[in-house]
């Protein structure tokens, strides 16, 4: 069964240093993923600052600058991995560093068939 | 100052925007590129004599720029992930490069205006970039424009430049299919920076020449490099508009509205490089909503009293315009053609409509033209409440006094 977590947290709460120690913590635990032949794939997100939203209305592209939502907590990373259950699915959320300031929100994957194979 | 340091004064106040935007495309990064021009100036100063100027000044300066960045690449570890483009950087030949920079030294220019201007970019960030990176103003020039603390609109860059690096707003001009839209955003930058200038939308004053005059500067800068007939039509208009200024408020800063301007204080020079530039925008039959709107701005200048105003002819132009573009504020000022054209009786019923469509409820020049209509129909009682509605949302000093002057008018009237 395949998992998305999503990493919310504040970014504003972030010092530099943390923000680099928690990415060298996440790449661990997605080496050790990797072992368990549990991880699928993850990465940090840069800051909202650097997003973009698009919108199509009447056939034409809306490009706008920012987030979807203007919102206290932001997306600033996931992983997606392949477990057992929402229990295993549970426990690593726990274990991803950015979980300690922030939400990590697990969602299953909807499979839908026909798609190109994972990687 | 020797005769060197005159000759770079005059080269950096001409050419330095320009050798930036080839720096930039060489370097791929603003800030890297930023430096280096300020390094190739320095060198040129400590290198030029008053019998060795290099015989292309500008193509030394950016070749210069880009070595010494080039340099600062292997020294500084912050642009590591640059290092693997430096390779391709070092092996293009001098040769090469000359003769490509003559060729696209102008696109490169169109290149930035378009990063600058990129719609991922929020509004404020691309005007400040657009001011600060193509005008060439300083942070604290783009900051006291729009009335911010110089080190908000700091910020407000850095973040801008972060933005490009990080999401990788590309440099380059759009393709054809995507261009008509990328320019919309350009354009609406170039009036934003322009109407702030014309028409300030907070502060002491009502108009900031400097301003406008950067968005005009700007907009031929534009039409040089890309003969739109929409650029034609934004350049017109602005022109339109400027060459009322003198007219538009008097000596202590006060607003005189169109009716009451001395038209002989026009500049006829600018209406009629305005009026040219329309001619042209409406017969490329391309053309878009600010040549309708330099079109209607034009009829105007043609009238040599208010009276003399072809207003069938604007309410006409206003009817094209919404079409192409219906908005509740098009729809305001289509009102107060209908009024002038039919009576102010029409134009309330207008304006009734608008608002009972929930449209304008909070803009105070809604209600200013409300006002005007009931004074037109010595309606005073009415017009004062509609002022007083203006007044209140209203946040332009020179507008709130004229306001409070009219709302005088009314109450004494109502009195009396």
């Amino acid at each position: 069964m395949k998992y998305m977590l999503l990493i919310y947290s504040n970014e504003a709460d972030w010092t530099d240093d943390e923000r680099t120690k928690c990415m060298e913590e996440s790449s661990q635990l997605c080496h050790r993923l990797e072992s368990e032949g549990k991880y699928l794939a993850a990465s940090p997100l840069h800051l909202v600052a650097a997003a973009t939203s698009v919108r199509v209305r009447e056939g034409r592209p809306l490009v706008t600058a920012g987030p979807f939502a203007e919102t206290h907590e932001q997306l600033g990373g996931y992983f997606l991995i392949d477990v057992e259950s929402l229990e295993e699915a549970t426990r690593i959320a726990s274990e991803i560093p950015g979980a300690k300031k922030g939400t990590v929100e697990i969602r299953p994957i909807f499979e839908l068939s026909g798609l190109p194979d994972q990687p | 100052m020797n005769e060197v340091s005159v000759l770079l004064d005059e080269l950096y106040r001409k050419e330095s925007r320009r050798i930036f935007a080839t720096l930039v495309r060489l370097l791929g990064d603003f800030d890297l590129a930023e430096e280096a021009l300020h390094e190739a100036f320095a060198v040129a100063a400590g290198h030029w004599s008053k019998d060795e100027v290099p015989k292309n000044p500008r193509a030394w300066l950016v070749s210069t720029g880009r070595f010494r960045a080039i340099d600062s690449i292997r020294r500084n570890a912050r642009f590591q992930d640059k290092l693997g483009d430096l390779a391709a950087l070092s092996q293009e030949t001098q040769r090469e490069q000359n003769e490509r920079e003559e060729f696209e030294v102008e696109d490169d220019r169109l290149r930035l205006i378009f990063t600058c201007c990129h719609p991922a970019l929020a509004p404020d960030i691309q005007v400040a970039l657009t001011l600060r990176e193509i005008c060439g103003l300083t942070t604290d020039e783009v900051a006291s424009a729009f009335l911010v603390a110089p080190t908000t609109m700091a910020q407000r860059i850095v973040r801008g430049k972060a933005k490009i690096r990080a999401a990788k707003i590309p440099y380059k001009i759009p393709s054809t299919e995507e261009l008509p839209q990328r320019l919309d955003s350009v354009l609406s930058v170039v009036y934003l920076v322009f109407n702030e200038g014309y028409s300030a939308s907070s502060g002491p004053l009502a108009t900031r020449a400097d301003l406008s005059g950067e968005a005009i500067r700007l907009a031929r800068l534009l039409l040089e490099l890309l003969p739109d007939s929409e650029v034609m039509g934004l350049l017109a208009l602005m022109l339109l508009h400027e060459s009322r200024r003198p007219a538009r408020t008097t000596p202590e800063g006060d607003l005189i509205l169109l009716e009451d301007q001395d038209r002989t204080l026009w500049d006829s020079a600018l209406i009629a490089e305005g009026r040219g530039l329309i001619e042209q925008a409406l017969a490329s039959r391309n053309f878009g909503v600010y040549s309708i709107q330099a079109a209607i701005s034009a009829v105007h200048a043609e009238a040599a009293t208010p009276e003399a105003t072809d207003w069938g002819q604007v309410v006409a132009l206003y009817d094209i315009l919404r079409r192409a573009e219906p908005s509740p504020v098009i729809e305001l000022n289509r009102a107060v053609a209908v009024a002038m054209r039919d009576g102010p009786e029409a134009g309330l019923a207008l304006i009734e409509e608008i608002h009972s469509q929930g449209e304008l409820q909070g803009y105070h020049l809604a209600y200013a033209a409300q006002a005007d209509f009931y004074r037109r129909l010595g309606r005073f009682s009415q017009a004062a409440e509609a002022y007083q509605k203006a007044l209140e949302l209203s946040t332009q000093e020179p507008e709130q006094r004229f306001l409070e002057r009219r709302l005088r008018e009314m109450t004494r009237s109502t009195v009396r």
